[in-house]
């Protein structure tokens, strides 16, 4: 390796780097003001490529100077900006009292609509804009040569840097900013417009990944999958960095532009998880990344997002309940093949958003890679029944128990954290073990994955396998509601309601949190194992972060205050995909729309709206 | 006996030095009283008690034992029980809840799967909640209680330990004066019965000076004075630097009045 | 909200369209011949939805000339795919057992294509695989039930490799999108290489992750390595940015490359006035067919849908064709003479004669090798030539050794 290329290949890094924290900057302000896991910022960071590459060649036909393709980055980075006020205004504004984790569902549902709305409104060919008049050209560095326009961009970035530090201390607004990053409550008793604030920090946020996607129009080609490929990369950068530190933004955006840059030449398959895995690193050692402050502890005692006392079932709910375990039962009687199949899948996926509620309702702990645990419990059965010839009976008793394990595994350093952090360690995790089935072919199949992974003989039939999975399903959701009510589960309700108090009567917090997230894990593998038969097949989307979100979208439509609300979630978010998938190509969007609906309508879930029900004089007898 | 004694204890956050040379001990059944104005190191202290903090030179010891740096749940169950400066209970469960759950965690029964929570231990803690006067609360949201209530629930919380120090930061903040009078005695009344020493931070000198067997008086990290209530009265330097200026007092009051 | 298109009115449209027109022909009568056809018409629909377009048109001449096994109407019943095994699979059985359809056929991932293969293999119906290029389907996961119409990954870098034939190029680079469908291309072609250009060798391998290339630093770690040639099998975004930084730091100045797929419309279109001359690459260059069949398909197409075609509607008309001629042999919907009515059977498609070879259950259909150029703002083939499949087939004793071992 000469000195030449090591120093190109840096200005590479850095080049990717400055694009990068662009983005970031706007995530990480997002989020320190309004606490938002924002995953829309992906979908305006794609806006402004696409609205980019209509605006620019109109403005080059004008004229073919660098400065009106600048304008024209710029005029998109507004407009974009204006759409995430849009977004502010008829969306989050609303939402602002629902817990923050509805808000990120909500976010998603926005995804979602814009990924179709894309297609629609710029067709499924990708679009390559312009380059950048007066910047096309190469450089020569030190022999080397290297484009001009990466030069540019590499400062761009410490621009946007300073630029931001000025606005943060010279501006009354960005003062403001700091101080709801440092502390919401304070901005309140300032007697500060809220809305207004987040207003401005939405646009401020969309405008910054507008100009990122805008700038990245003369390398990259407009596409409607530059969303979700930029997403988790941002996230990662915010969370290395700190949420909510811009300069730590920066900083984790250099380190990893260049361990890309460098890490291509040591390990060119692995790229994508040597990012998760110095996250994970990371996040070890510095629970709140390289510049973030820890949370300060809410000084207002609050009530918290999750399940309350959990509510005993009702002499009329016995009955429901009875009658909905007898429907199931006698569903093969009476029900299609194929509302057979659905049934499956359903109670399939209840199982596994049971078992995260179990962790984010009942325990705090958000995860963001519940996945990993279900998608460990089907290549734990699939490979086994594939690889090494067991039958279905003993793979799917190892499919808890593996799964069980990696979320011990895991979990050991999970819990050392807590909040959005500890989330994006689940969602690190996640990734890591994804990267592994999809990278190690010989063993996992690489991301075709393993195929002829069926029930053994006598439960091959679709009924059979139905109540295979009913029965197993059914008594892992009473059994891990059983836990709720038990002292295992008041205990991690405590821990959530009040580490400070558990500690203080006793309780080893992180133990506990350790326990219950070993067995959630356990609970989404038996969910994992009994989906890889009903499917033939495992795959590595098993455990992709879309199957992540799938889960989180459940409980949270289902109601995550509510202990049985993850399976109404379930058959819910089922329905709608079912419905909408053979209508229309643009599926998406009405599953986002009716995502969005339901948080509107029902801002605590549908279980949540039920429980509201019930309370009512009258309607139910508690 | 000395049931717990501090020896040297030193704290300091970036050179500012919290805690200089603490010393000082406490027998069952008494009631010792740290003072001081803002800032004086009265939480540095105690946290380094109770174990929320870990002192960087120095010795604490209960009933013999040395507990320095032992995290809070074990300290806990050495027998120590503690209340906050803001209260800290269980906000998605009843006032009896809370309770029980301090009555599981005491028998270690935190990992059971099997038993149902809501049953276990009730007759014990309704009677704790009696206690404390709370009982008829029982089955009320802690969250709908006034917070002069949650603070006798979190007595009763740390008693559920049975404990035999009770470390109780600023057991009165954010409380209307009467209530405040009568958390007290009730406080004083259940230790004076049980032998269970109570170390407490307080800013309210009337509670401070009707109660307290022994008053420590912390000033910038260090302990200026020590000793029964009229020696710490007639301490000069005391006067001088906290009790005496009326000014002080004044913002004491006013700091109150916002809780 | 605008003009969604509702896969099933469009199609209902289409067959309604067909009486306006006024064409006294003897239209199709009877019960149709459902056929399900399930494709990622969300995630891929740069390909997915010419193709789909190509399927409906082939399937309304048909109907208009009569339809299939004298005189039913053709009729596909699309669904989206969701671009996941775990969907596609949910979808497939929705397709065999609510809608009762003959059969099922499409894919365009290759796990997808493996999931439903397998589920087809499982539940002993007909799938016919028309876009997943996996070797592995049509290799050591075949099965009865599952047969294959495009160039699988072999066939098409077979196709490159050959083309290669006398050059002298002995140091070479790899670049290939890190999943399935890169790796095998990656294998493939260094086991050809050696064939065409005796002493090559693989000097740097890049796989970048798919859809997020980090075009500068890919470039930067092949130009290190100083090859004589690459062999690029990046395609969608990804080849956009690779190409563009690697046209800005010269990377191609001076060096041989071959390229899969970089000539077919979908990803040549994107590339405009970037296109890199003189590549090696495999395609479509529609506008330069001339047999007859095939200019009647693409002005019928364009005056359909006012758009040029693509190599998806390609593949979509030239699986109508060999399906409808299936059923018109056959003459029965019963699945296992299906089955083997595809075995070795012969269709004349508007890419010539296609046949199904029984041994592998793979379609001979070819496709177009020739050489990059910039024709305007625009890239375009240049000696552009037909390469039949059948050329470039697995070797038989390969296939017996694969397809017994699974």
């Amino acid at each position: 390796m000469d000195f030449s290329f090591v120093v190109v290949q840096a200005l590479s890094g850095l080049a990717s780097a400055s694009s990068l924290f662009v983005i970031a900057s706007g995530l990480t302000l997002v989020f320190g003001v309004t606490r938002i896991v924002n995953f829309a910022h992906g979908s305006f960071y794609m806006l402004g490529a696409y609205i980019a590459v209509t605006v620019v060649p109109w403005l080059l036909e004008i004229d073919r100077s660098p400065w009106l393709f600048f304008v024209g980055v710029l005029v998109s980075a507004v407009a974009v900006g204006i759409l995430g006020v849009v977004m502010e205004v008829l969306l989050l504004r609303r939402i602002y009292k629902v817990p923050e984790l509805f808000q990120l569902l909500a976010t998603f549902g926005v995804v979602l609509m814009v990924q179709d709305a894309v297609l629609k409104i710029w067709g499924p060919v990708d679009i390559t804009g312009p380059r950048a008049p007066g910047l096309r050209h190469g450089v020569e560095i030190l022999g080397q040569r290297f484009p001009a326009y990466e030069l540019f961009l590499i400062f761009v970035g410490p621009a946007v840097l300073g630029l931001l530090w000025l606005l943060m201390h010279r501006t009354r607004f960005g003062i403001l900013i700091r101080a709801a990053t440092r502390d919401r409550e304070m901005v309140g008793a300032l007697g500060v417009n809220q809305a207004l604030l987040f207003t401005g920090t939405l646009f401020l946020g969309a405008f910054l990944a507008g100009l990122g996607g805008a700038l990245q129009i003369p390398r990259v080609s407009a596409s409607a999958q530059m969303d979700l490929s930029i997403i988790t990369e941002v996230f990662v950068v915010t969370v290395i960095g700190g949420m909510g530190s811009v300069t730590g933004a920066f900083l984790a955006a250099v380190l990893i532009g260049q361990l890309q840059a460098f890490g291509v030449l040591v390990f060119p398959k692995i790229t994508l998880v040597l990012v998760f895995l110095l996250m994970a690193a990371v996040l070890v050692v510095k629970p709140w990344g390289l510049l973030g402050k820890p949370e300060a502890a809410a000084g207002r005692a609050a009530l918290p997002e999750g399940i309350l006392n959990p509510a005993r079932f009702a002499a009329v709910e016995k009955g429901l309940l009875a009658l909905s375990v007898t429907a199931l039962l006698a569903l093969p009687f009476f029900g299609s093949a194929y509302t057979m199949k659905v049934a499956t899948e359903v109670l399939v996926f209840a199982l596994a958003a049971f078992s995260l509620n179990f962790l984010v309702g009942n325990g705090g702990i958000v995860s963001f890679g519940h996945a990993a645990y279900f998608g460990l419990g089907a290549y734990a059965a699939g490979l086994l029944v594939v690889k090494a010839g067991v039958p279905m009976e003993p793979a799917l008793v190892a499919a808890p128990v593996v799964a069980g394990l990696f979320a011990a595994l895991f979990g050991f350093f999970v819990v050392r954290l807590s909040g959005i952090y500890l989330a994006m360690l689940t969602l690190a995790f996640a990734q890591i073990a994804y990267a592994v089935c999809f990278q190690w072919v010989e063993f996992t199949g690489g991301d075709n994955g393993v195929v002829g992974v069926w029930p053994s003989a006598w439960a091959a039939s679709r009924h059979v396998y139905f109540y295979v999975v009913a029965v197993l399903v059914v008594a892992a959701i009473l059994a891990l509601r059983h836990v709720v009510y038990a002292p295992f589960g008041a205990t991690l309700r405590a821990a959530r309601d009040s580490e400070q108090r558990a500690d203080a009567i006793g309780v080893d917090v992180r133990v506990h949190r350790w326990l219950g997230f070993t067995l959630a894990g356990a609970a989404a593998g038996l969910a994992g194992g009994l989906y890889a038969f009903s499917k033939g097949s495992i795959d590595p989307t098993m455990l992709g972060i879309p199957m992540s979100v799938d889960f989180l979208a459940m409980i949270l439509l289902g109601g995550i205050q509510t202990v049985m609300g993850a399976v109404v979630g379930a058959a819910a978010f089922h329905a709608i995909k079912d419905v909408f998938m053979p209508l229309t190509d643009f599926w998406r969007f009405f599953l986002g729309a009716s995502i969005i609906a339901l948080v509107l309508i029902f801002p605590r879930g549908l279980g949540g709206a039920y429980a509201a029900l019930r309370r009512q004089p009258g309607v139910v007898r508690a | 006996m000395t049931l717990l004694s501090a020896e040297g204890l030193n704290k300091s956050f970036g050179g500012v030095v919290a805690a200089r040379d603490v010393s000082f001990a406490l027998t069952a059944g008494e009631m010792l009283a740290i003072i001081g104005p803002n800032g004086a190191g009265k939480s540095t202290t105690f946290n380094m008690v109770g174990g929320q903090l870990r002192p960087d030179s120095g010795r604490v010891t209960l009933a013999g034992q040395d507990i320095t740096g032992m995290p809070p749940r074990e300290v806990c169950r050495l027998g120590v029980g503690r209340t906050f400066q803001v209260a800290q209970t269980f906000l998605s469960m009843t006032v009896v809840g809370n309770v029980q759950m301090a009555l599981i965690a005491h028998a270690g029964r935190t990992r059971d799967v099997v038993a149902d929570a809501e049953r276990l231990f009730r007759a014990e803690a309704l009677a704790l909640l009696d206690r404390v006067g709370m009982a008829d609360a029982a089955d009320r949201p802690i969250g709908e209680l006034a917070y002069g209530d949650v603070k006798r629930v979190e007595l009763a919380i740390a008693l559920a330990a049975a404990p035999r120090l009770l470390l109780m930061d600023e057991p009165t903040a954010g409380m209307a004066p009467r209530e405040r009078a009568s958390l007290m005695r009730l406080t004083a009344g259940i230790a004076r019965e049980e032998g269970i020493g109570v170390l407490f931070t307080e800013h309210d000198m009337d509670a401070v000076f009707a109660h307290a067997d022994r008053i420590l008086v912390l000033v910038r990290g260090e302990i200026i004075a020590a000793g029964a209530p009229e020696e710490v009265r007639a301490n000069e330097q005391v006067q001088r630097v906290y009790l005496g200026t009326t000014g002080v007092k004044a913002a004491l009051r006013a700091r109150r009045a916002h809780g | 909200m605008g003009r969604f298109t509702l896969a099933r009115r469009a199609l209902a449209g289409g067959l309604a369209a067909a009486p306006l027109i006024g064409l006294r022909v003897p239209r199709a009568q009877g019960a149709p011949v459902r056929i399900g056809e399930l494709n990622s018409y969300s995630r891929m629909a740069a390909f997915s939805v010419p193709y789909r377009n190509a399927m409906q048109l082939a399937a309304e001449q048909i109907n208009r000339a009569g339809g299939v096994m004298g005189g039913r109407p053709l009729e596909f019943v699309f669904r989206d795919d969701g671009a996941t095994p775990g969907d596609a699979v949910r979808v497939a059985e929705d397709l065999l057992t609510r809608e009762n359809v003959a059969f099922i056929a499409g894919t365009f991932l290759s796990n997808v294509g493996l999931a439903v293969a397998d589920l087809a293999n499982q539940r002993r119906r007909l799938f016919f695989a028309t876009e997943p290029l996996s070797d592995a389907i049509t290799m050591q996961q075949g099965n009865r039930y599952t047969w294959r119409l495009r160039p699988n990954t072999y066939m098409q870098t077979r196709m490159l490799t050959e083309a290669a034939r006398g050059r002298t190029a002995r140091r070479w680079a790899i670049v290939a999108p890190n999943y399935e469908y890169g790796q095998s291309a990656a294998a493939n072609f260094k086991r050809l290489i050696g064939a065409s250009i005796p002493g090559a060798e693989i000097v740097a391998e890049q796989y970048p992750a798919l859809g997020r290339v980090d075009a500068g630093a890919t470039v930067g770690a092949l130009n290190q390595a100083r090859p004589d040639a690459i062999f690029n099998v990046l395609f969608g975004p990804d080849l956009t940015a690779f190409v563009r930084e690697g046209n800005t730091r010269g990377l191609f100045e001076r060096r041989f490359v071959l390229s899969l797929l970089t000539g077919e419309p979908e990803y040549m279109i994107p590339l405009g006035d970037e296109t890199p001359e003189g590549w090696i690459v495999t395609g479509y260059p529609w506008e330069q067919v001339e047999w007859p069949a095939h200019r009647a398909y693409v002005e019928a197409y364009r005056a359909r849908f006012n758009d040029t075609p693509r190599k998806g509607s390609l593949l979509g008309w030239v699986t109508v064709q060999v399906l409808a001629n299936l059923l018109n042999r056959v003459n029965s919907l019963d699945n296992e003479a299906l089955v083997d009515g595809l075995r070795d059977l012969r269709t004349d498609t508007v890419t010539g004669p296609v046949v199904m070879r029984g041994i592998d259950q793979q379609g001979t259909m070819g496709t177009w090798v020739g050489e990059t150029v910039l024709r305007g703002r625009q890239g375009a083939m240049r000696n552009a030539r037909y390469v039949d499949g059948a050329e470039v087939m697995f070797p038989e004793a390969e296939v017996r050794a694969a397809r017994r071992s699974s």
